[in-house]
């Protein structure tokens, strides 16, 4: 009885010192988690998260003061690919926060913007080109809608465009599933499979 | 290791390897093969969609009521070759309007409406008839704007694929003669009764990238081609055309498949044929080259083999762009009475359209109509049971399961590192699995979604490097705007410094004067 | 007038298999063993199997309303079939009637629901039904019949049926009377009790090679197992690398100290090892996925199989074996992933 409770110790505590040399020896050193979860965000810089951007969002998730589901723009993607990297349960998008909606851009009425540059000041990416007393347009490819040029306006002269989807951008879509299966269920994980 | 792979690939052809997996499928074929190619007559409207390549739609250079004769350019993309789009008949343009085009996703497109007047009359044509002596460079440069895509099915522009071979340096040309999915005849037809234009587009074209020799690849199955390319070879007088036969197992008439099997060589992963001095070319596209070339005339017109339980009378026709493919089941004697299912292309990769007023396109090789009976499902979609099956039969060797696995749980960086993008769409996988999970149709969504993230991340990139510059932007000139207040508060400082030694000096002067007094 | 047409994804082929094709080929398969088993050893066998297949697919309907899944669907998929045959090939045929509802239990609420269904198992349902039901009652599952050419009272239907579901033998019989040790207990209680395998091997429950009967319906399995092999359900790379390093590693023990180990020959023809090698280490659910890591997979089931017949403490080790290397089947499949095309 002695014998064998001795030698499980000792057994168990060789393979505790071979675990904590392996994770030592083997160590990877990977990016700080701060810039990896930088990297899945989608640089909206809109706010709805409710920290001043994404870099303090993320630096929010990284020191657990935040959670995973806080971003509309990121939508159901993001939070799965954050789940992941962080190794969380996903969930759903956070309701207070906003809804996911589809990508839009800010379009500039020209007949009724009157050059104050307040929306130029609002935008976090410079997407918006002018000068005071000149005509303000925003740059398409540049916009990321995060909608902050929308309350400065004085005029309401900004109105947010979805873009229409055209053979140009069209995707296979995700084929229909049948019934509920958990293999085609994200929600569920499998669990042989490396 | 370069230099010994081309070595190896300058033998293209002197024996025969293997690919892995593929499958054993049944033909079909031969239905479609006993009558004769015959016209489609011109139809009373033809609907030229502006979207017959991969990328966005070509912009339309003609304008409603404007007369155009067959073969002018009605659309045209800029981009080196891209998305040239020619009138098939003579006639007046009706409308520039958004209709089916034959797209998978079932959208409508911009298309160029013409009204035949019935004259079909050429525009005026410049064939290069001394091509033998032409400069590479002039060929390639017709090929560019007669609107050539690579006819086999993937429309990928000729022009842009030839202009790069001939950059890197093509020692072979082959031809694609390999037709592996069912049902599929129209480049058997295409050899069996014009060979002659084939072997002038294969020397037409080996001139223009500088090949060495051609080597045609065809199925063994396909008996009387061979013998009809071997006499049009002699005829011409070329020295340097071999023709080969290659078995026939599904897909061997991919790209990658068929340089495995001509060379014992894979091309490298996200590479392609020219890395290894290759050019694969279809056979119809060698016509359409030496149809652009010798006599001048612009690609507007190639064979569909109009086939399937659903048909009367299957046959190949040669149909014009732009023609409804309600025209070309009329002229096969209609539909059958179960017909279900129409499809633009093979059994295997080719996409269901809804309505038959789609019209022909560059990519439609086939138009296949099945019965209820031959697309039944008996089973919904089960669990995947890992049987492996997928495996066993993929060609680019990859593991269908784990991919399936990684799509659905959006593993997208996993899926990419099991090399989804090597993946051709084949359909081996889904044809063998006992589960009948849809695996063409993940993979197609994988991959596009891979695109999409992968362009949505460099987007946020781009928007993220705006931002920091907005704010290193923004603490500059708060910095700025306050160093500039230090120096006028300093100015200031000195100012009154200034004027105090000024009125002490004063004060001194006067009491001085005073003094003196 | 155009026509419409519904669409429908590629390829447009009818499927020319399914999941249930696939297990009723299986079944099939097994078909002459156990025709086999019932001629050597009574119809026992065949009253396991229906309490089995009774239990499976019952637990199986229970859990699908449970977990809210199309019950016709998925009964109609045989799986639960499959693994009630194997796990009812594995226990003695007097068992009683409540060693397969436990057995099932374990393996279709367990080790099968319980860890996601269809295709998500990570373990053998059939061998953890079989192994649980083995380590909790172990006197039950000892008391094994010997073949009927050599029993000295062969039981009718009757008093199978009476023995099966009462739990006890019918009046004058006793299990000491009636019940055999298989050729794997005879040697090892041969070789506990110091004696050399030749000897026990004079017992008349041995046949030629392996066990009398045993043999003939191992002969049988792997009739079944090499027609599966011709029609692709399975491959050959794990009965090859687990008969073949059973053989190997048989031959060099034998080799070795013939005292204290019996030929291959005999390994091979004995326990489950053939059933084990064409039916239950090619449960294409729990096993590698890669060819080589089925190679890996079938060596490491002989092999350990070896093992426990020769020093663990149960006569045959196939059904261990194959939970062992069920856990470590991730694990290999992640190191023997196959090259890609052009990489």
């Amino acid at each position: 009885m002695l014998a064998a409770i001795l030698a499980i110790t000792i057994i168990s505590g060789l393979f505790g010192l071979g675990l904590g040399w392996a994770s030592r020896r083997f160590h990877v050193e990977a990016d700080p988690v701060i810039d990896q979860i930088n990297t899945i965000l989608p640089q909206t810089q809109c706010g709805q998260c409710l920290y001043p951007g994404c870099r303090p969002y993320a630096e929010a998730i990284a020191s657990g003061e935040a959670d995973i589901n806080q971003c509309p723009p990121g939508g159901e993607t993001g939070i799965m690919a954050l789940a992941r990297l962080l190794g969380v349960e996903a969930k759903p998008l956070n309701p207070d926060c906003g809804e996911e909606k589809p990508k839009a851009v800010a379009v500039i009425d020209e007949r009724v913007c009157i050059g104050c540059t307040l929306c130029i000041q609002a935008c976090p990416v410079d997407a918006i080109l002018g000068a005071s007393k000149y005509m303000h347009t925003v740059i398409e490819s540049e916009c990321t809608g995060c909608e902050l040029c929308l309350p400065p306006c004085p005029v309401d002269c900004i109105d947010m465009l979805v873009k229409k989807q055209t053979t140009g951008d069209w995707k296979w879509p995700r084929p229909e599933v049948a019934s509920q299966f958990p293999a085609t269920n994200p929600a569920i994980t499998s669990g042989n499979h490396p | 290791m370069r230099n010994e792979r081309l070595e190896q690939a300058r033998n293209a052809g002197q024996h025969l390897h293997h690919f892995h997996g593929g499958l054993r499928l049944r033909h079909n074929k031969k239905i479609s093969c006993e009558l004769p190619l015959e016209q489609v007559p011109l139809p009373p409207r033809f609907y030229v969609p502006l979207l017959q390549h991969s990328g966005q739609e070509a912009k339309a250079t003609v304008v409603t009521g404007e007369k155009v004769l067959k073969g002018d350019r009605i659309g045209y993309l800029g981009e080196a070759g891209r998305g040239c789009i020619h009138a098939p008949t003579s006639g007046t343009v009706k409308a520039l309007a958004r209709r089916p085009i034959s797209h998978p996703s079932g959208m409508n497109g911009l298309c160029v409406v013409i009204e035949p007047d019935g004259l079909d009359q050429w525009k005026e044509l410049h064939p290069i008839t001394d091509w033998r002596k032409a400069d590479p460079s002039l060929l390639r440069q017709r090929i560019r704007e007669s609107g050539i895509v690579g006819l086999g099915g993937a429309v990928f522009p000729t022009a842009v694929k030839v202009d790069e071979a001939s950059e890197r340096g093509i020692h072979t040309l082959i031809l694609n003669g390999v037709e592996c999915e069912p049902y599929i005849s129209c480049d058997e037809m295409l050899m069996r009764e014009q060979p002659d234009s084939i072997i002038l587009g294969a020397r037409i074209l080996q001139r223009a990238v500088g090949a060495d020799r051609t080597v045609i690849a065809i199925e063994d199955q396909m008996g009387a081609v061979s013998s009809a390319l071997k006499e049009s070879v002699t005829r011409s007088g070329a020295s340097d055309i071999e023709i080969v036969k290659v078995a026939t197992i599904y897909p061997e008439g991919g790209e990658k498949q068929l340089i495995q099997v001509l060379t014992g060589l894979e091309v490298p992963s996200g590479g392609r044929p020219s890395d290894l001095g290759l050019l694969c070319q279809n056979v119809a596209t060698a016509t359409a080259v030496a149809r652009a070339i010798a006599e001048g005339k612009p690609l507007i017109e190639r064979i569909v083999t109009v086939t399937g339980s659903g048909i009367s009378r299957p046959r190949n026709l040669v149909a014009r762009i732009g023609v409804p493919i309600e025209n070309l089941v009329d002229q096969c004697g209609g539909y059958t009475k179960d017909a279900a299912r129409l499809i633009l292309g093979g059994a295997m990769m080719g996409y269901a359209l809804g309505s038959d007023g789609n019209p022909v396109i560059k990519a439609a090789n086939c138009v296949l109509v099945l019965t209820e009976f031959d697309i039944r499902t008996p089973q919904p979609e089960m669990p995947c049971i890992r049987c492996g099956e997928c495996a066993r039969v993929c060609p680019a060797l990859l593991l269908p399961q784990q991919l399936h696995w990684q799509i659905s749980n959006q593993q997208w960086d996993d899926a990419g590192e099991y090399g989804l993008t090597d993946c051709i769409e084949c359909g081996c996988c889904d044809f063998v699995c006992p589960s009948h999970i849809p695996l063409v149709e993940w993979f197609r969504f994988g991959k596009a979604e891979i695109s999409s993230i992968a362009s949505e991340r460099a987007q946020a990139g781009v928007a993220r490097q705006k931002y920091e510059a907005r704010e290193a932007r923004l603490t500059r000139e708060k910095a700025e705007r306050r160093r500039r207040m230090e120096e006028k508060k300093h100015a200031l400082r000195d100012d009154a410094q200034r004027k105090k030694k000024i009125a002490e000096a004063i004060s001194r002067a006067r009491s001085r004067q005073d003094e003196e007094k | 007038m155009s026509r419409k047409f519904a669409t429908g994804g590629a390829p447009h082929f009818p499927p020319h298999t399914s999941v249930a094709g696939v297990m009723q080929q299986l079944l099939l398969a097994l078909a002459p063993g156990i025709v086999a088993y019932i001629w050597f050893f009574g119809p026992g066998i065949l009253i396991q199997i229906l309490l089995a297949v009774t239990f499976a697919l019952g637990f199986e309907a229970l859990m699908l309303t449970a977990r809210k899944q199309p019950i016709r669907l998925f009964l109609g998929d045989w799986s639960a079939v499959v693994t009630a045959v194997l796990f009812a090939l594995c226990v003695p045929p007097l068992a009683p009637w409540w060693i397969a509802l436990i057995g099932m239990l374990f393996a279709i609420v367990l080790a099968k629901h319980l860890y996601g269904g269809l295709g998500q198992n990570l373990f053998n349902p059939a061998m953890v039904g079989y192994v649980v039901v083995l380590i909790s009652f172990p006197q039950v599952m000892a008391l094994w019949l010997p073949p009927s050419s050599i029993a000295s009272h062969s039981l009718s239907i009757g008093e199978t049926l009476t023995t099966i579901f009462s739990g006890s033998l019918p009046a004058p019989l006793s299990w000491d009377a009636i019940s055999e040790a298989t050729p794997l207990d005879a040697i090892r209680a041969s070789l506990a009790a110091g004696n050399m395998v030749s000897e026990a091997r004079l017992s008349p429950v041995f046949g030629d090679f392996g066990g009398l009967g045993w043999e003939w319906i191992a002969n049988f399995y792997a009739l079944g197992g090499l027609w599966l092999l011709w029609r692709r359900v399975i491959s050959w790379h794990v009965p090859v690398m687990m008969i073949g390093s059973v053989a190997v590693l048989g031959l060099v023990s034998y080799l070795a100290d013939p005292g204290s180990n019996p030929v291959p020959l005999q390994h091979i023809f004995s326990g489950a090892l053939v059933l084990g090698a064409f039916f239950i280490a090619t449960d294409p659910v729990t096993g590698c996925v890669s060819n080589r890591g089925r190679l890996i997979f079938g060596a490491g089931v002989g092999v350990l199989t070896l093992l426990i017949r020769r020093w663990g403490g149960y006569p045959d080790g196939v059904a261990f074996a194959v939970l062992l290397m069920n856990m470590a089947a991730p694990l290999i499949d992640r190191y023997t992933r196959p090259r890609i095309s052009g990489q």
